[in-house]
C-alpha cells in the first residue's frame, strides 16, 4: 500500500485554557476525499489549519506529502490548495485578477491555464464581476479556483457549503467529485452528515478535539447502527395493512424480499430504512449534529 | 517574489480607485482644505511674524493632513482584510508576509505623493507664494515623513481588535500627534516631559524636516530628522512583526 498522503499522530493545540484539539490522529491516503466531521467548535478547523501550517500544534507529529507543514511550510505551499472557512477577498477585486494574482505567486510551470479554470467552475461569465457581487456559491467557486491554480496535490477545504441553497451545494459536491477525478487528494470539513455521506471515502468523526473514529461512512454505518428496518404495506379485502419489520445487518433486506417473494403476497408499498452517518454520529456522542 | 509585489501593489491601487469615497477623502480633501485655507490666509506674510520662524504653514499642514489620511486608510484596510481573512488566505501563498505588507507601503508612498502633486498642482495656481521652491526636495521630505508615520500606523494596525475600533484609534492616535507636532506652536513651548513625548513621535520629525525642506534648509542639517524618521520606522516595524496578527 503506498505511504498516505496526510499522517497526523496524536495532534493537540490549545488556545490559552481552551482546548480545541485534544488528541487527533488520522491518515489521508491519495486520491480520496477524506472528511473531518463534527459539529462547530469540535477543532475541526483548527486540526485543518495545523496540517496546512498556518498553526503551529503544542503537540503530535504530522507529515503532509512527506514534509513537514512548519519545517518545509515554504516547499509545501507550493503543493498544496487551501480554502478557509468563511473566507472573504478584496469587495472591489475583480474575480479574473484575484486569479491572475494567485496564479503569478505560483511557479509558473503549474499554473493552470486561468481561462480554462474558470470555465471549469462556471466562473467564465463572471470573469470581469468584482468579489463583493458574486453569490455565496459563486464566491466559493472562486476559492475553489484559488486552491487549484497551482495544481496542488492536495487540496484542504474547510466549511466549504455553508450557508449555500442546496442546489450551490449540490453543484459544489460536483467539483469536489472533479477534483478526486483528476488524482487531487481531498481534505476537508464539514458539518453536514449528507454531505460527508454523500461526497466523503472516509471520515473521521471530531467530537471534543478527538477522532472518535475514522471509516468509510458505510463501514461505520455498519458498525455502529447495523439495524434495518423495512416497511411495506399489503391490502386485505379492500383494507390496507402496514407492515413494520426491524432486524440487523446487510442480509436482513434480502431475507425479507425472499420471505415475501416465497409467500407470494403483494405487495403496494415497500420502503428500507436505513441508518445514516447522522445516525452514528447520534449514538457515539449522544447527541444530534446542529448548525 | 517581486512579481508578486508588484501585482498585489498593482490590484490594491486599483481596488483603491474603485472606491470613490476613499478617493475622495484620501487624495483630494486635503487639497480642498488647503485651498480654503490659501483663501483666508492670502495675503498673510510668510513666515507668519507674530510666531517667529517656526510659524503655522499652510501647505505643510495640508501635507500632513496627505500622510495622514493615507495612514488612517492603511489601518482600516488592515483591519479590514484582517477580519475578512483576507490577510490569512494570502499567507497561506507562496507570499512572504513581508512582501504582503510591503505592498501595502508601497501604495501608501504612492497614493500620498499622487494627492501631494494635486496639492502643488492646485496651489500653484491658488497661491504660488506658499509651494516650496525645493520641490523634489519637500517631496523626498513627505515620503519619509510617511515612512516614520506609516511605521507607527503599522503598529497601531497590527493590535487594533476590529475594523470597527480602526478608525477612531487611529483618530485618537494621531490628531493629538498633529498638535505636538510643533506645527502650531514651537514644542519649545511645552513642559518637559511633554517635550519628550513629542520627540519620539514621528509627525515632530516630519514636520520639521517638512519645515526644513520648504525653507530651503541645506539637507546636510536636516540629517537627524530623516535618522529620527527612519529609525521611528524601523523600530515600529520591528515591533509590529512581532505584534501583528494575521487574523
Amino acid at each position: 500500500m503506498p505511504e498516505p498522503v496526510i499522517v497526523v499522530r496524536n495532534l493537540a493545540k490549545r488556545y490559552g485554557k481552551t482546548v480545541a484539539v485534544a488528541d487527533v490522529s488520522l491518515e489521508v491516503r491519495e486520491g480520496e476525499i477524506f472528511g473531518l466531521i463534527g459539529p462547530n467548535g469540535a477543532g475541526k478547523t483548527t486540526t485543518m489549519e495545523c496540517i496546512e501550517g498556518l498553526r503551529r500544534p503544542d503537540s503530535g507529529t504530522m507529515t503532509v506529502l512527506g514534509l513537514d507543514p512548519h519545517r518545509d511550510a515554504s516547499t509545501l505551499r507550493h503543493r498544496i490548495g487551501v480554502q478557509h472557512q468563511e473566507a472573504q477577498l478584496q469587495k472591489r477585486i475583480k474575480v479574473w485578477e484575484a486569479v491572475d494574482l494567485w496564479a503569478s505567486l505560483y511557479d509558473e510551470s503549474r499554473v493552470a491555464d486561468v481561462d480554462t479554470l474558470l470555465e471549469r467552475l462556471g466562473l467564465a461569465a463572471r470573469r470581469n464581476a468584482r468579489f463583493m457581487t458574486l453569490s455565496g456559491g459563486q464566491k466559493q467557486r472562486l476559492f475553489i479556483a484559488l486552491a487549484l491554480i497551482h495544481q496542488p496535490e492536495v487540496v484542504f477545504l474547510d466549511e466549504l457549503t455553508t450557508g449555500l441553497d442546496p442546489q450551490a451545494r449540490r453543484a459544489i459536491w460536483e467539483l469536489v467529485r472533479d477534483i478526486r477525478a483528476r488524482g487531487t487528494t481531498v481534505l476537508l470539513t464539514t458539518h453536514l452528515m449528507e454531505e460527508a455521506e454523500r461526497l466523503c471515502d472516509r471520515v473521521a468523526i471530531v467530537e471534543h478535539g478527538r477522532t472518535i473514529e475514522v471509516g468509510t461512512p458505510a463501514e461505520l454505518v455498519r458498525r455502529h447502527c447495523p439495524e434495518r428496518r423495512v416497511i411495506y404495506t399489503t391490502e386485505d379485502d379492500g383494507v390496507e395493512r402496514r407492515h413494520e419489520l426491524s432486524g440487523e445487518g446487510d442480509d436482513f433486506v434480502t431475507d425479507v424480499i425472499h420471505g415475501i417473494a416465497r409467500d407470494g403476497t403483494r405487495v403496494h408499498g415497500f420502503r428500507t430504512v436505513i441508518p445514516t452517518l447522522e445516525d452514528v454520529f447520534l449514538k457515539l456522542t449522544g447527541h444530534a449534529l446542529r448548525d | 517574489m517581486l512579481k508578486g509585489l508588484f501585482k498585489l501593489s498593482w490590484i490594491e491601487t486599483k481596488i483603491f480607485l474603485r472606491e470613490p469615497m476613499g478617493v475622495v477623502g484620501t487624495l483630494f480633501m486635503p487639497v480642498v482644505f488647503f485651498l480654503i485655507m490659501a483663501r483666508f490666509l492670502r495675503g498673510v506674510p510668510r513666515p507668519s511674524a507674530a510666531l517667529g520662524r517656526v510659524g503655522f504653514n499652510a501647505t505643510i499642514l495640508a501635507s500632513l493632513l496627505i500622510v495622514l489620511g493615507t495612514v488612517q486608510s492603511l489601518i482600516a484596510i488592515m483591519a479590514i482584510y484582517r477580519e475578512g481573512g483576507i490577510l490569512k488566505r494570502l499567507r497561506a501563498t507562496p507570499l512572504a508576509p513581508v512582501t504582503i505588507l510591503s505592498a501595502h507601503v508601497l501604495v501608501k508612498l504612492l497614493l500620498t505623493l499622487t494627492s501631494f502633486l494635486l496639492l502643488v498642482l492646485a496651489g500653484r495656481r491658488a497661491m504660488p507664494g506658499a509651494m516650496p521652491e525645493d520641490m523634489v526636495g519637500f517631496a523626498a521630505a513627505i515620503l519619509l515623513g510617511t515612512l516614520g508615520i506609516l511605521g507607527l500606523g503599522f503598529l497601531v494596525a497590527s493590535v487594533v481588535p476590529t475594523a470597527r475600533f480602526a478608525q477612531p484609534l487611529g483618530a485618537a492616535v494621531f490628531y493629538p500627534m498633529l498638535a505636538l507636532s510643533g506645527l502650531f506652536f514651537p514644542i519649545a513651548r511645552l513642559p518637559m516631559w511633554l517635550r519628550a513625548v513629542a520627540e519620539v513621535l514621528p509627525t515632530t520629525h516630519a514636520v520639521t524636516l517638512m519645515r526644513g525642506t520648504y525653507e530651503g534648509t541645506a539637507w546636510s542639517t536636516q540629517w537627524g530628522s530623516v535618522a529620527a524618521l527612519l529609525a521611528i520606522f524601523a523600530v515600529c516595524l520591528f515591533l509590529a512583526t512581532k505584534w501583528f496578527r494575521w487574523e
